[in-house]
């Protein structure tokens, strides 16, 4: 065990390295740095030209310096020059030293080009190996530019050593993956593919990870590679361990390059070819064999790889989802796994049941194992298995179970690490409003979550809990009760006083017969939490008061006491001040009919998806695809706008509507077709009237208690609050291109411009109108307001304002302006310009 | 199971002691030197408080990291999300026999003085964050022929080379 260099015994270096480790402090670690940086610039400066021993060991100890963490800003130049000697070390260490310390200097890269350029032509292999290294570490694109169209070539040439493909093959994979539009397709991508069948295992090696590449994004190009990659596996797979030599690993043989063939098949569909599709099953129910005889070694070595490969076909086989026999075994496989004596292997498997868990064929084969899963979640040690097992859980999770499931994960969230609890919630609330059968159990199971997690329970559940509570009655005095019963506890989160002080608000009334809940022991209870309160929680509470006032006149006098106290009236908050102000005020003018007209019942809210998912997609990162993802897709996907849409494909859908209609979109269909009030069932069809009609149509937003949940899939649109941007009166005929009758509940939203000047004329999911107009004896304004209400832009939107003959004659003049467009889910309040046609016309 | 085109496969490789001392960082994605700094950071930081008997790999931001105790050092190993951890862990396994196999019974001292040997036979192994080529007699007679060579060039410079 040499402690010292081996092999070239740069001493030198190996003394300053010694030096360093023996410096006692930091102080006397940068002293010797800085003395030995002197002495090699004064060495490179200086009149005596550097031999190439000399250049390459003070190359090197830069090299070293930097490595530690110093900054370098010298040594470039030499290290370039170093390319050029005929000295394979010293080269070796100057493209060490220009790989690790990138210069983004044009000459030098002019330089470094040159020397490459040189390398490459020399037919000298290893040469020809350290300069394909440096392209492949560096990758910048002016190698790129200078080397994208050299590099196949050399890769396919049939003079080219075994040593030199396998590098030129990795090389040509990092140029074309940082500048795809540099590295042209030609008369060598056929011949890439080829290298499949070369004899040199390591040529396959590096040629499979560049074909896999290229495949991903030239598939029909590449796609003869199947059948040979089939072949190949088949041949690895079945072939004695003695056959394969030194690429045997472990008595395994061959496994990287098993993996990287199972990968490559995870490009394409199972293959069409009968005779193909079965050597590959055979092939695929050999490894799942393997796995239950007994090991060829004790050696941990040897189950990873021989695990990788069979996790590597189990993911095959689940991106497949199309053999229900492989599918049930893959899973009984895992199912092993998650009882096995090592954590990895009980983490992959945990891993792996979460995408089996989504296919319908293995779904019920999963959910069998979840006891074990339980189990899993309370005794393991490690945190990131208890976070597989409850992400699991969260997969397996169906209407047969999902009580049980809630529960566990409840649980587990007493306990949970702090970073997970967000996403925890998140989907215990996605969960127990998904499977709801009984409404009061989701009361039930959002209050556990705010008191259990209640910092970690974000705006949208909570809103959830109160959207869900008002749309359906018959929850709504269980509800009271239990967040009575709940607030009574001693010290309570601010998230369970914000729900019931609206939800008594609301419904207080439905246990105010009981004396234990009486009016005044509730105002009691929720003034007792009042000042322990942020302020937005005050706002709210206060709003409660006044409804309290409202349903119990015995209460008033106390509580108008409470809002004409100092502290309410003359709050320093703003928004505080003016609420107790105003509702003291009201409380004290309206008369008991209009106050209860103002205070009335909330109506219920109108259909929206849940944000909740949203939320949950957004945490988990923009580049994974999550377990929910693929949940709801592939559970969900009759009901997602007729066709299985993923949830971040929607948007895009959205906007791309306009140029290619869905298939369930027959504009003239729909409009002779039955009325409006139908129409709302598809959400696609929606889509469409939007993008058809300028005109109004019912509100699509239709209440609907039934369906409450029912577009749960539906993500990218939020349930923020309505925009109202001005209401509108108008006198003149709708601006229909179609002279289709109205419909009559178009009439209905008409006639409240009768009374009003301004607003909302159309609403749907996507998009808002509203109109404001303005009288002066003969002369009338009318403006039209588009509010976007999805997340992402509308595209090719246009408005067009057409009337009836009659009205012909007296519009004087119409004005087209541009208007900003509001999306208010953007940072920046105003999107694509529109048109907004403001006729001014006469009476 | 999605695959998308994105970066390497495998995102960086670093190598660090029980302290946190840095012994060997390879990039395979272009970094600026403070996004690299704070990378190690972080490593460190998580693989060192991981209990012993926890499993070997973790999650961080949208990669995993896939990491084993050689020893003195730890060997930590960042890939991508859709990529096969056990295959990974055996990629850690490999280097660390190509590396025993050059400097007979290797410990952290061979990696601190031979550094850029540590590097040569990384490279002979992966490039561009893939994996070149998994024979151990083939990577092993790429760095002994480069040896020769460098042996046959110092023949003449030996008396020089005492002082630095």
């Amino acid at each position: 065990m040499p402690a010292v260099s081996k092999g070239d015994g740069m001493r030198g270096l190996a003394v300053f390295i010694s030096d360093i480790r023996n410096c006692k402090s930091k102080e006397a670690e940068i002293k010797r740095i800085n003395k030995e940086l002197a002495n090699i610039r004064s060495k490179f400066k200086g009149d005596k030209a550097l031999d190439g021993y000399s250049k390459k060991k003070y190359v090197c100890k830069l090299l070293f310096i930097f490595l530690l963490g110093h900054d370098i800003d010298f040594g470039h130049m030499e290290a370039v020059n170093l390319l050029s000697s005929n000295k394979y070390t010293e080269k070796q260490i100057g493209y060490l030293f220009i790989s690790v310390l990138v210069n983004s200097n044009s000459e030098l890269i002019r330089l470094i080009n040159n020397a490459i350029k040189n390398d490459l032509s020399s037919r000298n292999p290893t040469f020809m190996c350290l300069a394909l290294h440096c392209i492949a570490n560096v990758g910048s694109r002016e190698m790129a530019e200078a080397f994208a169209s050299e590099i196949p070539r050399i890769l396919v040439a049939g003079d080219t050593m075994d040593s030199v493909k396998q590098s030129a093959a990795l090389c040509l994979l990092r140029l074309y993956k940082t500048s795809p539009d540099l590295v042209l397709m030609g008369e060598w991508t056929s011949r890439v593919v080829h290298l499949l069948n070369d004899q040199h295992m390591g040529v396959v090696t590096a040629a499979i990870s560049l074909i896999t590449c290229l495949s991903q994004k030239n598939p029909d190009e590449f796609k003869t590679c199947v059948s040979l990659a089939v072949s190949r596996l088949s041949r690895i797979v079945s072939s004695a361990s003695t056959d394969l030599q030194d690429y045997t690993y472990y008595f395994v043989p061959a496994p990287w390059l098993s993996c990287k063939l199972l990968r490559l098949l995870q490009c394409y569909p199972p293959p069409e070819d009968g005779a193909v599709k079965g050597r590959l099953v055979e092939c695929l129910e050999t490894i799942l064999n393997k796995a239950q005889e007994p090991p060829k070694s004790k050696k941990v070595q040897h189950s990873n790889a021989k695990n990788a490969i069979l996790f590597e076909a189990i993911s095959l086989i689940i991106h497949y989802d199309s053999e229900p026999n492989l599918l049930v075994r893959a899973c009984n496989q895992l199912g092993q796994f998650l009882q096995h004596r090592e954590t990895n292997l009980r983490y992959l498997a945990l891993e792996s049941m979460c995408t089996l868990a989504s296919s319908e064929f293995s779904h019920e084969a999963v959910k069998t194992h979840i006891e074990t899963v339980i189990n899993a979640l309370k005794t393991e040690r490690d945190v990131s298995v208890r976070q597989r097992a409850a992400d699991l859980l969260y997969a397996m999770c169906d209407r047969s179970n999902a009580k049980q499931i809630v529960a566990e994960m409840l649980s587990y969230l007493e306990t949970a690490d702090y970073s997970i609890r967000e996403e925890m919630v998140l989907k215990v609330a996605i969960l127990a409003e998904k499977y709801a059968v009984d409404y009061s159990w989701y009361v039930d199971t959002i209050l556990n979550l705010i008191r259990i997690a209640g910092d970690y329970v974000s705006e949208e559940v909570w809103y959830r809990v109160i959207q869900i509570v008002i749309n359906r009655d018959d929850v709504q005095g269980y509800a009271a009760k239990t967040v009575f019963e709940a607030l009574q506890a001693p010290a309570c989160h601010e998230n369970m006083v914000k729900v019931g002080g609206y939800i008594l608000g609301e419904f207080g009334n439905l246990i105010a017969g009981d004396p234990r809940s009486s009016p005044l022991v509730q105002f009691n209870l929720l003034h007792s939490k009042f000042h322990l309160c942020s302020v937005p929680t005050r706002a709210l509470l206060l709003s409660a008061y006044i409804k309290f006032i409202n349903l119990f006149p015995e209460t008033k006098a106390t509580i108008q006491e409470v809002l004409r106290c100092d502290s309410q009236i003359r709050n320093s908050d703003v928004e505080l001040q003016q609420r107790a102000v105003e509702y003291l005020k009201l409380s004290s003018i309206a008369s008991t009919d209009v106050l209860a007209t103002v205070l009335e019942e909330m109506p219920p809210f109108p259909e929206r998806e849940s944000s909740i998912l949203a939320k949950l997609k957004k945490k988990k990162g923009p580049g994974t695809v999550s377990v929910t993802d693929l949940e709801d897709s592939k559970r969900e996907g009759g009901e997602l706008n007729g066709g299985g849409e993923r949830g971040p494909d929607t948007a895009a859908m959205a906007s791309s509507n306009a140029s290619t209609p869905s298939p369930s979109a027959d504009l003239l269909g729909i409009r002779s077709a039955a009325p409006v009030g139908a129409a709302p069932a598809s959400a696609g069809s929606l889509l469409v009237d939007v993008f058809s009609e300028a005109g109004p149509a019912a509100p699509s937003a239709a209440v609907n208690e039934d369906g409450f949940l029912r577009d749960l899939e539906q993500p990218t649109e939020t349930c923020d609050s309505l925009l109202v941007e001005g209401s509108g009166d108008s006198d003149s005929a709708p601006p229909s291109e179609d002279p289709a009758p109205p419909l009559p509940e178009a009439d209905e939203l008409l006639n409240k411009f009768v009374c009003k000047n301004n607003g909302v004329l159309f609403e749907n999911q996507l998009l808002q109108i509203g109109i404001k107009s303005e009288y002066r004896q003969n002369l009338g304004r009318m403006y039209l307001f588009y509010g976007n209400k999805t997340s992402v832009q509308f595209a090719s939107f246009t408005t067009t304002v057409s009337y009836p003959g009659e009205l012909q004659s007296h519009i004087l003049f119409v004005q087209s302006c541009s208007c900003m467009f509001r999306n208010q889910y953007t940072s920046d309040n105003w999107d694509t310009a529109c048109y907004s046609t403001s006729p001014i016309f006469a009476h | 199971m999605l695959l998308t085109f994105t970066d390497c496969k495998i995102r960086f490789l670093l190598l660090f002691s029980r302290q946190g001392k840095l012994r060997l960082q390879k990039w395979f994605t272009p970094m600026t030197e403070r996004e690299k700094k704070k990378i190690t950071r972080d490593m460190t930081t998580m693989v060192l408080s991981r209990q012993p008997r926890s499993c070997n790999f973790l999650h961080w931001k949208d990669l995993k990291i896939i990491y084993k105790r050689y020893a003195s050092l730890y060997f930590c190993l960042a890939i991508e999300n859709g990529e096969n951890e056990l295959i990974a862990l055996e990629v850690i396994h490999r280097y660390v026999e190509l590396l025993d196999k050059y400097f007979g019974n290797v410990c952290e001292l061979d990696i601190i003085f031979n550094f850029e040997k540590a590097y040569f036979i990384l490279d002979e192994f992966l490039m561009g964050g893939e994996i070149q080529e998994t024979s151990k007699q083939m990577v092993n007679r790429s760095i002994e022929a480069s040896d020769m060579l460098q042996e046959g060039d110092n023949s003449e410079w030996f008396e020089l080379e005492l002082f630095g």
